[in-house]
């Protein structure tokens, strides 16, 4: 079916599409950048544990499914140990403190993370006193061979490489072994200091024991007399303080947004049907069908959505470029489709409010009518 | 045989409880080549009886053969083919599209029938716009053409698809009356060297010098018919 009547119609009246375009294009800009801090702040806040290769993350049961809170002792990893379908156990620790960086004057953020089952992208855990630094903190002076001064106590990490995507709250990771961990956190916060063999959070990787009825977290739970808490990697993502709230709260305005698309759209081509009502009544007295002239509607929102993405994609991109690097604004690939997919939804949907208007066009009303 | 038989067709709209009589027991039949102009004042039921005869309202009773085909009971759809195919329309003003030049309004039917304006379509159609006197202005966009153009390209569009036959509904009535006798003039020779039946509705008498034969509609019913000799 031939599109070249609206196609012309773009072409060559192209200013009575460029109040929508223009108003889309604002609009897409402003999806891009809400879903941008969204992906700013979860991948931020969630690297370090999205990072983990673990079938399981093991909290005390008292904890809330927070690591700052929790405590496993080395009995109760040796329960966790023994349970069948469990294969590898490592501790795993946080503690987030300010860092004194050589030639900086204002601390960097990082997140000493101790470990033992090396997460994705990280190496084996390195000798005491050296980390592994997620590259995020280079933005804040750290370089490769810098010996950093973590929190009040000034403990020294020396950082030997770099690894991507593990921020941890925010703050860039410092991955180091558990007994570089222990150190930092009894010498900066002694107020929660741990005792040897003692971890926060125990990552685990195996499956359900042969014939057992329950999940492998439950499964460790029970095997724990109900110690512990045991959460998927995909729950203890959104466990983390914040994240859910965040993601939620977002997306409640990524979607209203994408409701404003679709009423300006629909509210845009059920005014210029209105104003075409007599031109349809002509075409339909001459042969054209309702079909054929609301695939004309529906093209014609498509390619002002595609325009509009491409005006909105092109000044969100600027916008970021020229935001100070301190804002969690991150625009990542998906994030693009999910915008231009959810423009074209809503083009699609809001020009389908003129189908009823462009159905109810008599062709006899071409007859009779002076204008 | 008739290019269009029009049998005791009634219409009837129905306003609330009322019933209101637009079309009254109307026979009328046109040959190949005749101009009929159709005049009646204002609500006498002459744009209802054109709608019917174009297929674009069907009679509440009676009988419409066009060209031999019996649109009577055709359905929506049947009827916007059948217009398509066999009729050509012409309103009384600002009925062409606005963002095509005039050869593409002329290409509109064209590529409504399922056709991509090739090269045979626009040869058709730059034929009946030289015939028509407007060869040099194929490319102007309707707001660069005076009333009178844009009614002839009017008349090429709706002559675009070889129609048996072309209704007009009141084509002059924009024009002033010097640009209105050249457009008729035009409608006049257009249809003759066609052989194609023309139904001219109108209600400036001075028209009807222009048809075979003047029909006139009064409250829904037809009156006399005479057989008019054409000044042309």
């Amino acid at each position: 079916m031939s599109i070249t009547l609206p196609l012309r119609e773009l072409r060559r009246n192209p200013n009575r599409f460029l109040v929508a375009t223009i108003v889309l294009a604002f609009l897409t800009t402003l999806l891009l950048f809400l879903g941008g801090l969204l992906d700013g702040l979860y991948l931020g806040s969630t690297g370090a544990i999205r990072a983990q290769k673990a079938d399981a993350i093991v909290y005390s049961a008292s904890a809330r499914d927070s690591f700052l809170r929790s405590r496993i002792t080395p009995d109760i990893r040796a329960d966790v140990e023994a349970l069948d379908g469990v294969s590898e156990v490592g501790g795993i620790g946080f503690v987030l403190l300010g860092a004194q960086v050589p030639g900086e004057s204002d601390l960097a953020d990082v997140a000493v993370a101790g470990y033992e089952l090396a997460p994705k992208g990280v190496p084996a855990p390195p000798a005491d006193g050296l980390g592994v630094a997620d590259s995020r903190l280079q933005d804040q002076g750290v370089s490769k061979g810098d010996t950093i001064l973590v929190g009040p106590a000034e403990t020294p990490i020396t950082i030997t490489g770099w690894v991507d995507d593990t921020g941890y709250l925010l703050q860039g990771s410092v991955w180091v072994n558990l007994t570089t961990w222990r150190a930092v956190q009894n010498a900066n916060r002694p107020d929660s200091a741990v005792a040897d063999g003692v971890v926060q959070a125990l990552v685990v990787r195996g499956a359900p024991a042969a014939g057992s009825s329950l999940s492998f977290t439950a499964g460790l739970d029970a095997a724990t007399d109900g110690a512990t808490k045991s959460l998927t990697v995909a729950d203890a993502v959104l466990a983390l303080p914040g994240v859910k709230q965040q993601k939620d709260t977002f997306n409640q305005i990524i979607y209203t947004t994408l409701f404003v698309v679709l009423a300006v759209v629909g509210l845009f081509f059920s005014l210029l049907t209105l104003e075409r009502i007599g031109l349809y009544g002509v075409l339909k007295a001459i042969g054209a069908t309702t079909r054929r002239l609301f695939l004309g509607v529906l093209v014609q929102a498509i390619i002002v959505a595609v325009i509009a993405f491409a005006i909105g994609s092109g000044m969100a991109i600027a916008a970021a470029a020229a935001l100070p690097a301190s804002l969690p604004l991150q625009l990542i690939p998906s994030r693009f489709v999910f915008t231009f997919s959810g423009l074209l939804v809503a083009a699609i949907l809001g020009s389908a409010i003129s189908l009823r208007r462009v159905t109810k066009v008599e062709p006899a009303s071409a007859i009779g009518t002076t204008s | 045989m008739s290019v269009l038989e029009m049998t005791d067709v009634r219409k009837v709209y129905r306003s609330g409880d009322i019933d209101i009589v637009a079309l009254d027991h109307a026979t009328l039949q046109v040959e190949h080549g005749e101009i009929v102009a159709l005049l009646g004042p204002s609500g006498s039921g002459k744009t209802t009886l054109l709608s019917i005869a174009g297929g674009l309202l069907t009679p509440t009773e009676g009988t419409v053969v066009v060209n031999g085909n019996d649109i009577t009971d055709h359905d929506a759809k049947e009827l916007t083919g059948f217009r398509r195919e066999n009729i050509g329309f012409v309103f009384q003003s600002v009925n062409l599209v606005p963002f095509l030049n005039a050869e593409e309004n002329l290409l509109v039917v064209d590529e409504l029938g399922g056709g991509k304006g090739d090269k045979a379509a626009k040869a058709r159609a730059r034929g009946l716009l030289d015939e028509l006197g407007l060869g040099h202005r194929a490319k102007n966009m309707p707001a660069q053409l005076s009333g009178g153009e844009r009614q002839r390209v009017a008349i090429g569009r709706a002559l675009f698809n070889n129609p048996k036959l072309v209704l007009f509904d009141e084509p002059t009535s924009a024009l002033d009356t010097k640009i209105g006798a050249q457009v008729m003039e035009l409608i006049h020779s257009e249809m003759k060297a066609r052989d194609t039946a023309a139904i001219i509705v109108t209600h400036d008498r001075r028209m009807t010098e222009y048809a075979d034969r003047t029909v006139e509609i009064v409250d829904g019913r037809l009156g006399a018919a005479g057989l008019q000799t054409a000044a042309h």
